[in-house]
């Protein structure tokens, strides 16, 4: 039960080990704060199509199943860009269309496939709860090593000295691939040490 | 008419390269990443893609303007546009096994995959939040495909390159293919004095 929503905190994280729902990640990060805007909007949706989809798994016919949790997927979005809109406009202005594009996320569907339609509800609520944390967690990394490098702050506050250069490129495309791309590759550096302790102290994996 | 034929070339350079769809917008990056190891199922997924992509703005550019807007239900903006993708790729999968068997063998799985892909979605909603008239918006759907074929193609003559570079452990796989993409969209970026906005 526990490891349901563990495992996507760091063992399956959606976005270093799994490498899904890119757009969203590559494309809001260029502040901490988006990035996190995005991932709760993310979390709300995942973790509220993940209880319905597991609620309605018995009535779906397993040839329509598809459209069927697209659907949900697509209102619940509906739900969280109009809350979006009503209380936080300015976010919702700068997310733009990423928002509605959280319907097409494969971590989302992934989840609604892969997870909920075959488990109970607390189960897939659990699951969805620890893959939607993870990838705020990750969203929020990404974001705060971009704003930090491009303009100097994080969550908008000053980190860096005096005359610091900003990187402008962090903040273009360009810098959101490169920099992805190093923090995977840092992720499984630390994941093969803490492997490799866990085979010195217990002799097997 | 120069007028408009000019604004509809613009628009094609815009969306297939000064502001790529997979380079700029970050759009359709999971097929760009699982897709691009070699160069022929590269372009097999490249064409169909456009061709969705443009049927797809053709169709929800009617049904947006003519259906929701005229019934006052924008809410079900997004409910509809991914219904009519999700129809749209099960229509073309088979009208290509009825027509082509053999290029109906070489796509293979991609072609149901193309409906998770979200440039076809941010390409419809782009649409609508730019107000494109009915001729711009089949123009921006096809610039937008043949973009997107044409980053998938780069990447993939890349990365089959890659197979006899040296690569640091931990930057194997997804790793140093984002780090490729950068590179890419970074080149892309030089073409971006084609046009002034």
């Amino acid at each position: 039960m526990i490891k349901d929503f563990t495992k996507g905190l760091w063992k399956e994280n959606p976005i270093f080990v799994q490498v899904l729902g890119m757009c969203p990640t590559l494309a809001v990060t260029t502040k901490a704060l988006f990035g996190f805007s995005m991932g709760m909007a993310t979390l709300f949706v995942v973790v509220s199509s993940s209880v319905v989809v597991s609620l309605i798994r018995r009535f779906v016919p397993k040839q329509v199943r598809i459209p069927m949790f697209t659907v949900v997927i697509a209102t619940f979005v509906t739900a969280a860009d109009y809350f979006l809109k009503a209380n936080f406009f300015q976010i919702s202005k700068a997310l733009g269309p990423y928002v509605p594009l959280i319907v097409v996320n494969c971590l989302i569907l992934g989840r609604a496939e892969a997870f909920a339609s075959k488990n109970n509800v607390i189960r897939s609520f659990l699951d969805a709860l620890g893959m939607g944390i993870g990838f705020t967690c990750a969203l929020v990394i990404l974001g705060s090593v971009r704003e930090l490098l491009g303009s100097g702050t994080i969550f908008g506050y000053m980190i860096m000295w005096e005359g610091f250069t900003k990187w402008v490129i962090m903040i273009l495309p360009a810098g959101a691939f490169m920099t992805l791309g190093i923090l995977v590759g840092v992720f499984n550096m630390i994941n093969s040490k803490v492997n490799r302790n866990k085979i010195e102290t217990h002799g097997v994996r | 008419m120069g007028k408009m034929a000019e604004q509809l070339v613009l628009i094609f350079i815009a969306a297939s390269i000064t502001h790529n769809f997979v380079l700029t917008y970050f759009l359709g990056i999971c097929p760009f990443i699982g897709v691009s190891n070699k160069i022929e199922s590269a372009v097999g997924l490249g064409m169909a893609t456009t061709f969705v992509m443009t049927m797809a703005a053709t169709v929800t550019w009617l049904i947006y303007h003519y259906v929701l807007v005229k019934f006052n239900l924008m809410f079900l903006e997004y409910v509809t546009f991914i219904l009519v993708i999700a129809s749209l790729v099960q229509f073309v999968e088979m009208f290509i096994r009825k027509t082509s068997p053999q290029l109906y063998k070489a796509l293979g799985i991609f072609l149901p995959l193309i409906t998770t892909n979200c440039a076809i979605l941010g390409l419809t909603l782009f649409m609508v939040l730019r107000k494109y008239y009915f001729l711009e918006a089949v123009i921006f759907g096809l610039g937008a495909g043949v973009g997107f074929t044409l980053a998938l193609v780069l990447m993939a003559g890349i990365r089959e390159e890659l197979v006899f570079a040296d690569i640091p452990e931990h930057l194997k796989g997804s790793g140093i293919t984002l780090i490729l993409a950068g590179m890419l969209a970074l080149a892309f970026m030089g073409f971006g004095g084609i046009i002034s906005e």
